[in-house]
C-alpha cells in the first residue's frame, strides 16, 4: 500500500506526464517531502515560505477534505489515503 | 461573427465555440455585474472542444477578483475526471476593464491547456436595455506569456472536423 497523490496538469512535468504518483509519511507535509525526493521540483510548487505553509493559490485535498479544515500540513495521512492538489481557479 | 474575419490579426490558435456556449457566458457576465462572473466550459480530454458549460460561483464576490470556492473546485474535476473531460475553457468578466489578462490573471492562470476567456461588462454592457457588442476574446496563459487567439463562432461543432 502507499498514498497516491494526484498530480495536477501543470505539475505533469515533474512527474514525466504522469497523472498520479505514490509515495509515504505520516503527515501531508511527510508525503510531499517523500514524492519530492523521487519527482524533484514537485513540492516547492506547493509549498512555500519559512515556516513552510501551503501556497496561497494552491489547493491540497486529502480523501476529499481540503487540508486547510484538517490541519494544513501536519494533515496525518495513511496508507490508501488519495491527496489531490489543484491549482486556484482564480483572477482579477 | 466575433472575430472570423480577423484571423491573421493573431498570433496564437483559435478557439471554436458553438453559439449557444457563446451567449450563455456573456448572459452570465452580464447577469453578475458588477461582481466578476466566472465558469468553465468542459469538454473531452485532447478534443479542445467546449461543450459543457458550467458557471461557477465566484466566492470572492467582488468586481475585481474572482476565484472558485475551494469545494467547489474539488467536485468540478472530481467531475470532469470521472467524464473524462478537461476545462478546455476557462472564463471570468472584467466589470470595468477591458477584456484584456490582468497581471493577476496572468500571475495564477494554472491551467496550461485551456482557453482563457475573457467578457467585460464595462460601459453599461450589464444594462438588460444594452443590445450592442459584448467583448469577447479568448487567451492562452502559459508561464506568463499572454497569447490572443481568434474566437470562431460556429452554429454546432458537426463540421468542425475534429470528430
Amino acid at each position: 500500500m502507499a498514498i497516491e497523490l494526484r498530480v495536477p496538469t501543470i505539475l505533469r512535468t515533474y512527474t514525466a506526464g504522469e497523472k498520479a504518483v505514490k509515495g509515504d509519511g505520516s503527515t501531508l507535509a511527510e508525503f510531499i517531502d517523500n514524492v519530492n525526493g523521487t519527482h524533484p521540483g514537485l513540492k516547492e510548487r506547493i509549498v512555500e515560505g519559512e515556516p513552510e505553509e501551503l501556497r496561497r493559490f494552491v489547493n491540497v485535498y486529502v480523501n476529499d477534505e481540503d487540508v486547510r479544515f484538517t490541519g494544513g500540513l501536519q494533515t496525518g495521512v495513511k496508507d490508501g489515503d488519495v491527496v489531490v492538489v489543484l491549482p486556484a481557479v482564480a483572477g482579477g | 461573427m466575433a472575430g472570423s474575419g480577423l484571423a491573421g490579426h493573431y498570433r496564437g490558435g483559435v478557439l471554436i465555440i458553438d453559439s449557444v456556449t457563446y451567449d450563455a457566458i456573456v448572459a452570465h457576465a452580464r447577469r453578475d455585474h458588477p461582481d466578476e462572473a466566472c465558469g468553465v466550459v468542459a469538454g473531452p480530454e485532447n478534443s479542445d472542444r467546449p461543450e459543457r458549460f458550467i458557471p461557477m460561483l465566484n466566492a470572492a464576490m467582488s468586481p475585481t477578483f474572482y476565484e472558485f470556492d475551494s469545494g467547489d473546485l474539488f467536485r468540478l474535476y472530481k467531475e470532469m475526471d470521472e467524464r473524462d473531460e478537461v476545462p478546455v475553457v476557462i472564463y471570468h468578466s472584467h466589470t470595468a476593464t477591458e477584456a484584456y489578462p490582468s497581471r493577476t490573471d496572468i500571475n495564477l492562470a494554472q491551467e496550461p491547456g485551456a482557453h482563457y476567456v475573457l467578457v467585460s461588462t464595462r460601459d453599461g454592457a450589464d444594462s438588460p436595455s444594452y443590445d450592442g457588442p459584448v467583448e469577447f476574446r479568448s487567451y492562452r496563459i502559459i508561464d506568463g506569456a499572454v497569447t490572443e487567439e481568434e474566437v470562431k463562432v460556429v452554429a454546432d461543432y458537426s463540421n468542425q472536423g475534429d470528430n
